[in-house]
């Protein structure tokens, strides 16, 4: 499988998508810095977590208008596989890529520590290496991952089953005390209409091998390679 | 605003700089003549205690700072260790105390992001950050502020810049109510054939300055933090720095770029006292000469004088040597990076740093002599004394030792700290393999199977008690830490945080640290690479405990033989290593139940100490053990109550106190124990070993069930235990 990763100024988990990629798929990916104008025809662009531009005006809101957005743009309008992890969510919100917005935390706090999600859709090319329904557990690191979308919005995503991950106690049940960031209907992850556009804000390059604490991110990775072949 | 530089120095003048007459003097000795205002400021931050280390270099001398495995010590921007493989790891530990009190977050922040400076400006990827923090008490009205902020700042920064905050320590009392306490530790890795050193050379190089522009933040903040607080503090406020986290990380990756060439002659990070300690640090360590056009200074404000841009402590800026011609390369990676790149001088043979502005020499001092000639004072100091022994006998039993373990765990000093390190991002970089809350944190070396293990601890009731116990005791604590997660501890930094020097009792608690500090080093086989002092830790005429903090740094060739504290399963055995005798003098039971600050502290026998980890750290890398814990805070009994909470799991507990009271014997705090939970077929043979190299051990339990349980009768609930433990800090902070 052929990839890329965008890397923005201050984009600090770039290496670590590296790495996941890499180390799951058996190629190095191709890096794409914000300005190029031209980026490599790959099967699965990754915009990685980490704060472009400082999070500076708004998170992900410079990193909308880089350069190589325009061609990330074109790659997804051609049916390419994109996804957004963490800030690169919030990236894919800011360029309307993916509908709603991701705002600061209910706590007002940066969040850092496992999650329970529940795979509400395991027939995607990003989640086909999970069971429908299975729990897993990955790592959030934001301040601004409280996801919001307009009531008929939400309609939509739910009625269509693009709510992808979604934040669970350890039952399964979509708490409020599950809800870390207070997002609505406990959204953690969502998928275009086309679906080939999925963004989350848990990590799942963090968790990819046994020393880490854990390999439910490489699921996630694996399910990419799945669609493809 | 009316700029003359010739002013003439009046001695009021001079003491608002905080020079004393005969510092005074012996700068009119190294100009041969009076300064000028841009010249005196330059003395002055020079000079200041937090620059100068002028009444501890002294003391400083003695420590240990030499093994084989030690490439740079103390002297260079942080310490070097070789950790094989041509690899090194780089690190630091350093102060933000006094701005910090004042502006929680942008002092925390911005000593985040000055002590990642002093590690990237040596080659070094940042890979871990750690910090010892210390509030006042919890019912102090501005504790809650203080610590919110400056978790807040801390998270603000490391979150930004994408190194992980891996751990650290959290201390309340109320001897920092007027002074709070905020160290940072950074740790990087670099390659051995590619560590940056700060003393320029070659005559006609282009000196240059990258990053930000330079405002007017921070001015005399080196002074600032060189000096007692006083009621107007408050004041101050204008010399706190503020940091840009995401100038800070274009810098890291922009610097470690131009590093990845062979451009670079010397390179120094703008910290303290900014511009000018780093030329001076730069053109004295090489002995040359620097001169400067200040008016090629990028500048964030219009106006600025000579003396401000000299004296601003502006954050994120570099200074480097270049190799000549190559100013067009380096300018293209700084611009890459979207970051200000100027030469602003050029190296020359004079000795001197030369600065002109607007075609006039404003400072023009001999570098050698500012750097070298700074003041050196042997403070009269009181011999440390301990405090007088206190028996077990003197220490009421709980009323009920269940209860007594609930309101232990419960409290300020001993409850889950998860608040905290939940706002700091500790897995990016997806190396992190022992997060917060375990002895150390462990952090991979990226690529490899080699790992790093890191704690930061100090014992201020210990070393208020007895400053050369507590010195000792401080460091072997780190060294238990490390060992408790199977690596070998290799070296460390210390960040030495005490009172006003002037007074003897305060020069005493130093030299007593510093001399338990040593003779722990010494022992243990583990220099002292790197530090940072910051003494005037008071607040009209009351001075903080003695908090000489240690980052200690340890090695594993194999991280998959990491052990945490979490016992792994059901019905394994557990051994206490280590002799208990219920030392509860300045234990943290005495405080927490009694209410009590008194006592000697435990006894440390270092050469015990090496023995008992020696023996546990070999026991790990053979694969017998699933879980070690050592013992410090509360003992015995909250050691065990951690490792059940890790676990999730309980234990039941055979104690056989002997004539040593329950009470003593599960909160007392002697020293070189460690509890080691091993599957059951391993005991008999782990006990055999043990004894045969002399160690005293014993059975004490085993694991399983959902309580603690001691002695059969008395029961506490592991789910019961988390709840206590994880509700002070969230409670505490949520009111308003």
């Amino acid at each position: 499988m052929k990839s890329a990763v965008v890397v923005f100024p201050a984009s600090n988990c770039d290496r670590d998508m590296i790495v996941a990629l890499e180390k799951i798929t058996g190629q190095k990916p191709h890096i794409i810095w914000h300005q190029d104008t031209e980026i490599p025809d790959v099967d699965l662009i990754a915009l990685p977590g980490g704060f472009s531009f400082g999070d500076y005006l708004r998170c992900g809101a410079m990193a909308a208008s880089a350069p190589a957005l325009k061609e990330v743009i074109r790659h997804a309008d051609r049916g390419g596989n994109l996804i957004g992890v963490c800030n690169g969510f919030q990236v894919l919100t800011e360029t309307g890529l993916l509908p709603g917005a991701l705002m600061r935390n209910k706590s007002l706090k940066f969040i850092c520590q496992d999650v329970t999600l529940k795979v509400e859709n395991a027939d995607t090319k990003f989640t086909n290496a999970y069971t429908q329904d299975q729990l897993i557990r990955i790592p959030v690191a934001h301040h601004d991952g409280n996801y919001f979308a307009d009531d008929e919005k939400l309609k939509e995503l739910e009625d269509e089953g693009r709510v992808v991950f979604r934040y669970v106690d350890k039952n399964g049940n979509a708490t409020e005390d599950a809800n870390i960031n207070g997002s609505q209907n406990n959204i953690a992850g969502i998928i275009n209409r086309r679906k080939n556009i999925l963004g989350m804000m848990p990590h799942p390059e963090r968790l990819i091998e046994a020393p880490q604490g854990g390999t439910d991110g490489r699921a996630f990775f694996e399910s990419i390679i799945n669609a493809l072949n | 605003m009316t700029w003359n530089n010739n002013i003439e120095i009046t001695p009021e003048m001079v003491k608002e700089h905080g020079l004393s007459k005969d510092e005074y003097k012996l700068c009119l000795e190294i100009l041969g003549r009076s300064p000028t205002l841009t010249e005196l400021g330059i003395f002055s931050v020079m000079w200041s205690e937090h620059c100068s280390y002028k009444s501890s270099k002294l003391h400083l001398k003695t420590l240990p700072t030499t093994a084989p495995w030690v490439i740079h010590g103390p002297g260079e921007n942080a310490g070097v260790i070789d950790i094989g493989d041509g690899q090194a790891a780089i690190f630091k530990m350093e102060s933000h105390n006094h701005p910090s009190y004042i502006e929680p977050y942008q002092g925390a922040a911005t000593g985040v992001g000055g002590i990642l400076r002093d590690v990237f400006t040596m080659g070094a990827r940042p890979v871990a950050n750690m910090n010892a923090l210390r509030f006042g008490s919890p019912d102090h009205p501005k504790t809650r502020h203080l610590l919110s902020g400056v978790v807040e700042g801390i998270g603000g920064y490391g979150n930004c810049v994408g190194v992980p905050t891996v751990g650290g320590e959290t201390n309340f009392h109320p001897s920092y109510d007027g002074n709070i306490l905020v160290n940072a530790m950074t740790v990087g890795i670099a390659d051995q054939d590619k560590i940056f050193l700060s003393a320029a050379a070659g005559i006609g190089n282009p000196v240059v300055y990258v990053g930000s522009k330079t405002g007017r933040d921070g001015i005399h903040g080196a002074t600032m933090a060189s000096a007692e607080f006083t009621e107007d503090s408050e004041e101050k406020r204008p010399t706190v720095q503020v940091g840009d986290p995401f100038t800070e990380k274009l810098l890291i990756e922009a610097c470690l770029e131009l590093m990845s060439t062979d451009m670079v002659v010397a390179i120094q990070d703008m910290g303290a006292a900014g511009l000018t300690s780093s030329s001076v640090e730069m053109a004295s360590g090489g002995g040359v000469g620097f001169e400067f056009n200040l008016d090629n200074v990028p500048q964030r404000e219009e106006g600025m004088t000579p003396y401000e841009m000299m004296l601003s402590e502006s954050q994120e800026r570099m200074l480097i040597v270049l190799k000549p011609g190559r100013e067009a390369e380096a300018e293209a990676i700084f611009h890459k990076w979207d970051l200000d790149f100027a030469v602003i001088g050029k190296i020359n043979d004079s000795g001197k740093l030369t600065l002109s502005f607007k075609g006039e020499v404003v400072a023009d001092i001999p570098a050698g002599p500012l750097a070298d000639n700074s003041p050196e004072y042997d403070r009269p100091w009181d011999q440390p004394t301990s405090a007088p022994e206190l028996s077990y006998d003197d220490v009421a039993a709980p009323a009920d030792m269940a209860d007594s373990l609930l309101k232990m765990m419960a409290s300020p000093n001993l409850c889950s700290r998860a608040w905290i390190w939940q706002q700091y991002d500790h897995q990016v970089m997806a190396d992190t393999i022992q997060k917060p809350g375990g002895d150390a944190a462990v952090v991979r070396v990226h690529g490899t199977k080699k790992a790093l293990a890191i704690s930061t601890d100090c014992t201020p009731r210990y070393c208020y008690a007895d400053p050369v116990e507590g010195g000792k005791l401080t460091v072997a604590e780190t060294w238990r830490n490390i060992t408790s997660v199977g690596a070998t501890p290799m070296a460390i930094t210390d960040c030495l945080n005490f009172g006003n020097p002037e007074r003897p009792e305060i020069m005493g608690q130093f030299v007593g640290c510093i001399q338990g500090i040593r003779e722990a080093c010494a022992t243990l086989d583990y220099p002292v690479v790197s530090g940072n002092v910051s003494l005037y830790n008071e607040t009209n005429g009351t001075g903080i405990h003695p908090t000489p903090a240690i980052g200690g740094v340890g090695l594993m060739q194999d991280h998959d033989k990491m052990v945490t504290i979490a016992p792994q399963s059901e019905g394994e055995v557990l051994l206490l290593v280590g002799e208990t005798k219920g030392h509860l003098g300045a234990s943290i039971y005495l405080d927490v139940m009694e209410g009590r600050e008194e006592g000697a502290p435990p006894a440390v026998d270092l050469k015990l100490e090496k023995k008992n980890g020696d023996f546990v750290r070999s026991q790990i890398l053979d694969g017998n053990i699933s879980a070690c814990h050592d013992l410090s805070d509360g003992g015995l009994l909250v050691g065990l109550a951690e490792m059940a909470m890790a676990a999730k799991m309980g234990m039941d507990l055979g104690i056989e106190n002997g004539d040593i009271p329950l009470h003593a014997y599960m909160y007392g705090e002697d020293q070189a124990r460690y509890i080691l939970s091993v599957p059951a077929h391993k005991a008999d043979a782990i006990l055999k070993d043990a004894k045969e190299a002399g160690l005293v051990i014993q059975k004490i339990g085993t694991t399983g069930g959902e309580a603690l349980t001691i002695n059969g009768n008395i029961t506490i609930s592991v789910s019961q235990l988390l709840d206590v433990h994880s509700h002070w800090m969230p409670d505490y902070m949520s009111i308003e």
